[in-house]
């Protein structure tokens, strides 16, 4: 029994490939449904109405979804992309993408609250420490330098306002 | 000669101080990028998007121009010294370029490259300066079946000859489109895929797609599998040639543009396939072929030529038809779309100032590049040192402030991210990111002018077909569809397994056939 689960987890691992077929089912799934909920009757100028297209994206999701299901089934498999600083011969990282993840989440939340030069320091901070750094001077010393100057660069000379938050209304 | 007199004129424009600034800036900040790992071209400008919310467009052009090409002759420098092509243009440039350095003639393999590249590009800029106002004036008159042909043959070209796997290619175009389509329909104004949702109303910027797919997902997954032993880089001098390597190089400059440029033109993947095809030419003709692979001069001398000119040739078709072949022109196609202008035939009448300041603007930043490069070859080295967790900080962090100067909103980080972990998942499973970002771009064009040339003929699908320009372009569409076939003739580095997956669509035939 165990051994039977075991080789079923395997075998989903083997096909992991497959969660991307399931992705683009549910996606044509998706558009076919929204595209019949577009009311037509009206507004529609020439032949092809606004549903046309996603109905066509739709169906071909959907085609190609059972394609490349064929295919993994088959053993294809998709290659994953190599480059300088990717090292495929190991395991998948996941605690640095999920540090990498709340390090960008916690500065899309807090960026309002607390202003870009803060947020966009704990961007850096953390992102830097989730890739592995943990020089606890020059980190945070390079995060404030780089926040501060993109602030002043962006907002005071390419004109792109970003919020300044509490600490630039003290400044 | 009317071109010669424009040209002048553009050369006058792209001399003025503040334009010549941008082309070094370019150029600069296009060989950094070049040289650095996991950052390449397209990403470079993509990251850059938001600055044409406060640059004049000839400015923003110029130094995107040169960031392309600055960005090709970076990479052959990381492939020579460290033998890590980050690029799939600077692959062939390791096979020659790192057995140098290590033999000790890393500085002849950088001068050859970088003289190459010089050779290249002006060849290829000179070809586009005689080609495009032609070709322009050849497409002034197309109409709606015409565009809607070229953009089919996009699609269809960058899944089909791009990779080694079809569906997964197609697989992408198709996430490209989807997104593409959210926001409001641009003939009726009706929502779709918005969900209710006010913010998609006005459909996904297409900054945020550009940094979302290539900063965002690039990051996440070399955060996924990132290399703990960098390697260390060839220690090389000024890049010099002798006689002798000169007298070994100068045909191999002159052939390659030659190979390059068309190659770049058409939708076949840039630099990727002539480079290659440059290579074995070069080892076919060279003298001393028992060298190549240990080392000969030719085979980056020839490659190189060929990589700079078919950026060249890829300029030719984004600026006269509109037709992105690379994923650097993708987004400086996206860039025109930020200024409100339609790269296409008649961007050569409504904006000759640009586009002629910008063709010169290619002639001096070659230049400039090569000034540059042969003396801070070294100094460019240096830049393979900087730690990676600071490297791929700061693409996150740029990506982010880039992303939210669109339109001042934290929402837009959310969509940035939810768009990054498709990047991600695309790296992971193989389906290329060059079809997504085209089908964003391009998507919503081709449906307007699709619904358009119905409108036209009434309904009647004929009216898509019923110009000779439109039913060429589908018989190129149908012989690439026929492609596999032939490339099975070819050395191709798709395993047989990946090749039975390439399936024709039949809707495709059907239509061109119709």
């Amino acid at each position: 029994m165990s051994t039977s689960a075991h080789s079923r987890r395997a075998w989903l691992r083997e096909h992991s490939e497959l969660g991307i077929c399931v992705l683009l089912a549910a996606l044509g799934v998706l558009v076919l449904v929204d595209a019949a909920t577009i009311a037509t009757d009206f507004t529609q100028r020439g032949p092809l109405g606004p549903r046309t297209v996603p109905n066509i994206v739709g169906v071909l999701l959907l085609v190609v979804s059972v394609l490349l299901a064929r295919d993994v089934l088959r053993g294809g498999r998709g290659e994953s992309e190599t480059g300088e600083d990717v090292d495929l011969s190991a395991p998948s990282d996941w605690r640095t993408v999920l540090l990498l993840a709340a390090a960008f989440l916690a500065n899309a939340a807090l960026i309002d609250v607390i202003g870009f030069p803060l947020s966009g320091m704990i961007l850096f901070w953390g992102s830097a420490y989730a890739l592995g750094s943990r020089n606890t001077t020059r980190d945070p010393l390079v995060a404030a330098v780089l926040s501060v100057v993109t602030y002043v660069l962006f907002s005071r000379l390419l004109g792109v306002p970003l919020p300044g938050g509490p600490l630039m209304g003290v400044i | 000669m009317e071109s010669l007199h424009l040209l002048l004129q553009g050369f006058a424009t792209a001399l003025t101080p503040m334009n010549l600034v941008w082309a070094a800036v370019g150029v600069l900040l296009g060989t950094a990028i070049g040289v650095l790992p996991g950052i390449g071209p397209a990403m470079a400008v993509a990251l850059l998007l938001p600055v044409t919310y406060a640059l004049e467009p000839t400015g923003a052009f110029i130094m995107f121009a040169g960031i392309y090409f600055g960005g090709m002759f970076g990479g052959s420098t990381t492939s020579i010294l460290l033998n890590t092509p980050g690029e799939s243009a600077a692959v062939v440039a390791a096979m020659e370029g790192n057995p140098m350095a290590r033999k000790g003639r890393g500085a002849q393999a950088l001068a050859a490259a970088a003289i190459g590249h010089f050779v290249g590009a002006i060849i290829g800029i000179t070809l586009l300066t005689l080609l495009a106002p032609t070709v322009a004036e050849f497409a002034v008159d197309i109409g709606a079946p015409d565009y809607l042909s070229i953009m089919v043959l996009a699609f269809i070209a960058v899944t089909s000859v791009l990779g080694s796997s079809r569906i997964r290619g197609f697989a992408a175009l198709l996430i490209g489109l989807t997104i593409g389509l959210i926001g409001l329909d641009e003939m009726t104004g009706q929502q779709r895929l918005t969900f209710g949702i006010l913010h998609l109303a006005d459909g996904i910027d297409v900054v945020i797609v550009a940094v979302g797919l290539f900063a965002i997902g690039e990051s996440l997954w070399v955060a996924a599998h990132l290399r703990h032993s960098t390697g260390k880089p060839i220690p090389v001098g000024r890049p010099w040639l002798g006689a002798d390597d000169l007298r070994r190089s100068w045909k191999a400059w002159l052939r390659g543009p030659l190979i390059g440029f068309p190659f770049g033109a058409i939708p076949a993947g840039g630099a990727e396939i002539p480079t290659f095809l440059s290579y074995v030419a070069e080892k076919r003709l060279s003298k001393n072929r028992d060298e190549f692979g240990k080392g000969a001069i030719e085979g980056v001398a020839g490659p190189e030529a060929t990589s700079s000119a078919s950026a060249a040739g890829t300029m030719v078709s984004m600026l006269t038809l509109g037709l992105p072949t690379t994923a650097v022109a993708a987004v400086m196609l996206a860039a025109f779309q930020q200024y409100g202008m339609q790269p296409g035939p008649l961007l050569f009448q409504r904006e000759s100032d640009l586009v002629w300041a910008l063709i010169a603007s290619m002639f001096i930043g070659s230049v400039m590049l090569l000034v540059l490069n042969l003396p801070l070859a070294p100094l460019w080295a240096k830049l393979l040192q900087i730690p990676r967790p600071y490297l791929y900080a700061g693409i996150l962090f740029f990506a982010s402030v880039g992303a939210y100067a669109v339109s001042g909103s934290a929402l837009d980080l959310l969509v940035l991210f939810v768009i990054g972990l498709i990047g991600f998942a695309m790296r992971r499973y193989g389906l290329p990111v060059l079809p997504a970002i085209i089908a964003v771009i391009l998507g919503p064009a081709a449906e307007q002018q699709g619904r358009r040339a119905l409108q036209i003929s009434d309904g009647d699908p004929l009216g898509l077909i019923n110009t000779p320009f439109s039913i060429t372009v589908y018989a190129v569409v149908v012989l690439i569809l026929l492609w596999p076939l032939l490339a099975r003739l070819l050395p191709r580095r798709a395993t047989p397994a990946q090749q039975g997956s390439g399936e024709p669509e039949p809707s495709e035939q059907d239509r061109a056939g119709g």
